[in-house]
């Protein structure tokens, strides 16, 4: 019990000591590798500016996360519920992944503009596929008995997907948004590196053009810092989402 | 609990069933004597459940009839081996399923709602009306599961080993709640088991053969539940000794 609370903090004092002895042992430049310790004095010294251009970042993937949810939520239902849409459109969703998702970013900068959308539809598009495929495929795989049992019992059909197949596909869907949620911070960083004028990715980008290596790791400490308590904040609400074993009881 | 409308007899009539170019079963006749238990015994693979999942109309390829001339749909409660509660519903909104399902309303879902608290009582899990399925034993769930099966208060009920997956005595316990529950419906359950057959069935029909034919119907004194006295025991030894030397073509041939 105690040792699996201190387990992390150990990790992280152990990569610290391991940092710290390397700068040290090599003597490289602050300018290629910066000490923990600068790091952290930009963190603290530069603290405001790192924070605004947080904000920036953090609304893009939030935005993001719940644009594409839904977005991905919505088609996976269309295809469930209808086999016309299963034959148009998975075809072409299935093609679009093969399409790399960062090749787009330029092209959507030239679209939305440097401001907030042309992030959001970059976090969008990368979160889409996985949600959709992931709550697509728990739609499919509903337990065979279970579809029967609604059948003996005359269940309407609009029925049969809210109150069985739906709620049978969540914790399906809950592994596609632990996903998304893992991979929204990239989309938007992503985008930033491309054309923006601020966010995080825009701050690392110049403090390395200007040799502030310090300044980029502390950016970098911060993104991090918010990729993890956002995958934490869905782990936890997904875990009182889908409060039931996640395999069924009997195989039916 | 008699059922709000008087249960039909039903036939069940299969002309040829083939699966994978193998036939399952050819000019088939099952009749249900109505407000009856028939038991459905059988070595495995023979097709007891297809059958009885022909009656229930979850396969196509059999034509169904109910003596008042009245259509099945809608009449019919199936019970499957493993209970199919949905985990992410409490005991009792797993009982009221099949309303939800159907869309009921009002005064409808209220008087369901009732009969479920009933039913939860008879079954034992009135205390556990709020706990979730995971939370349960497998004789609990597979109560609740007989539970759901009577909420929807249907003259014809079909259940397919409802009772295997327990221990033997959760099982003689659930075996005799279920005949007394079951009462005045008219009831198919397949089962494997001879003694569970000859304590719980009115008629009691052996299935054999490839294809597959009916044995005729065998009538054990008395009514269901029958306690397993001596006599019961010796007519299950039998059921049991033709069960296992069912004439298979190279047996016979060898004698």
């Amino acid at each position: 019990m105690k040792m699996t609370r201190l387990r992390p903090i150990l990790i992280a004092l152990g990569l610290l000591a391991a940092w710290q002895t390397l700068t040290w042992a090599t003597g490289v430049p602050p300018y290629i590798l910066p000490d923990p310790l600068r790091v952290a004095r930009a963190l603290w010294g530069r603290f405001d500016l790192i924070a605004a251009h947080a904000a920036t970042t953090a609304l893009e993937i939030l935005l993001g996360l719940v644009l594409g949810t839904l977005l991905g939520a919505t088609s996976a239902l269309l295809l469930a519920a209808s086999k016309r849409a299963r034959d148009w459109v998975l075809p072409v969703l299935v093609v679009s992944q093969a399409l790399p998702v960062f090749a787009l970013a330029p092209l959507l900068v030239l679209w939305l503009g440097y401001g907030l959308p042309s992030k959001v539809a970059m976090a969008v598009l990368i979160i889409y596929f996985p949600v959709t495929a992931a709550f697509f495929d728990g739609l499919r795989r509903t337990p065979e008995g279970w579809l029967e049992l609604a059948r003996v019992m005359d269940a309407r059909p609009a029925a049969i997907l809210w109150r069985i197949r739906v709620p049978a596909a969540l914790p399906a869907f809950a592994s596609g948004l632990r996903v998304a949620a893992a991979v929204a911070p990239i989309g938007a960083v992503v985008g930033e590196w491309v054309g923006s004028s601020s966010g995080l990715g825009y701050l690392m980008l110049h403090a390395n053009a200007r040799m502030q290596t310090d300044l980029l790791f502390a950016s970098l400490f911060v993104l991090c810092l918010m990729a993890l308590l956002l995958w934490y904040a869905v782990d936890r609400l997904l875990r009182r989402l889908v409060a039931w074993p996640s395999e069924p009881l009997h195989p039916a | 609990m008699r059922p709000a409308e008087p249960a039909p007899a039903v036939r069940v009539e299969v002309e040829r069933l083939a699966l994978e170019g193998r036939t399952l079963m050819e000019g088939l006749v099952l009749d249900l004597p109505a407000g009856r238990t028939t038991c459905l015994l059988g070595p495995s693979g023979v097709g007891k459940s297809t059958l009885l999942r022909l009656t229930a109309g979850l396969l196509p390829g059999a034509v169904r009839s109910a003596s008042d001339g009245l259509p099945l749909d809608g009449r019919i409660a199936w019970m499957a081996q493993s209970d199919l509660l949905l985990p992410w519903l409490t005991v009792e909104d797993n009982l009221l399923l099949g309303f939800r399902l159907r869309g009921a309303r009002g005064g409808e879902f209220a008087r369901a709602r009732e009969r479920a608290g009933e039913l939860l009582a008879r079954v034992g899990l009135a205390e556990r009306a709020h706990a979730l399925p995971h939370q349960l034993s497998g004789g609990m769930r597979q109560r609740a599961a007989l539970a759901r099966t009577l909420v929807e208060d249907r003259p014809i009920v079909l259940m397919d080993e409802p009772f295997s997956a327990l221990d033997a005595i959760t099982r003689h316990r659930l075996q005799d709640l279920a005949a007394e529950l079951l009462g005045g419906r008219t009831v198919l359950l397949v089962t494997h088991s001879p003694l569970e057959a000859l304590r719980l069935g009115h008629e009691v029909r052996v299935l054999d053969g490839a294809p597959a034919r009916l044995g005729p119907p065998l009538r054990p004194p008395g009514s269901p539940p029958r306690t397993a006295d001596p006599a019961l025991l010796a007519l299950e030894a039998r059921l049991l000794e033709e069960l296992a030397g069912a004439p298979r073509p190279t047996l016979e041939a060898a004698a």
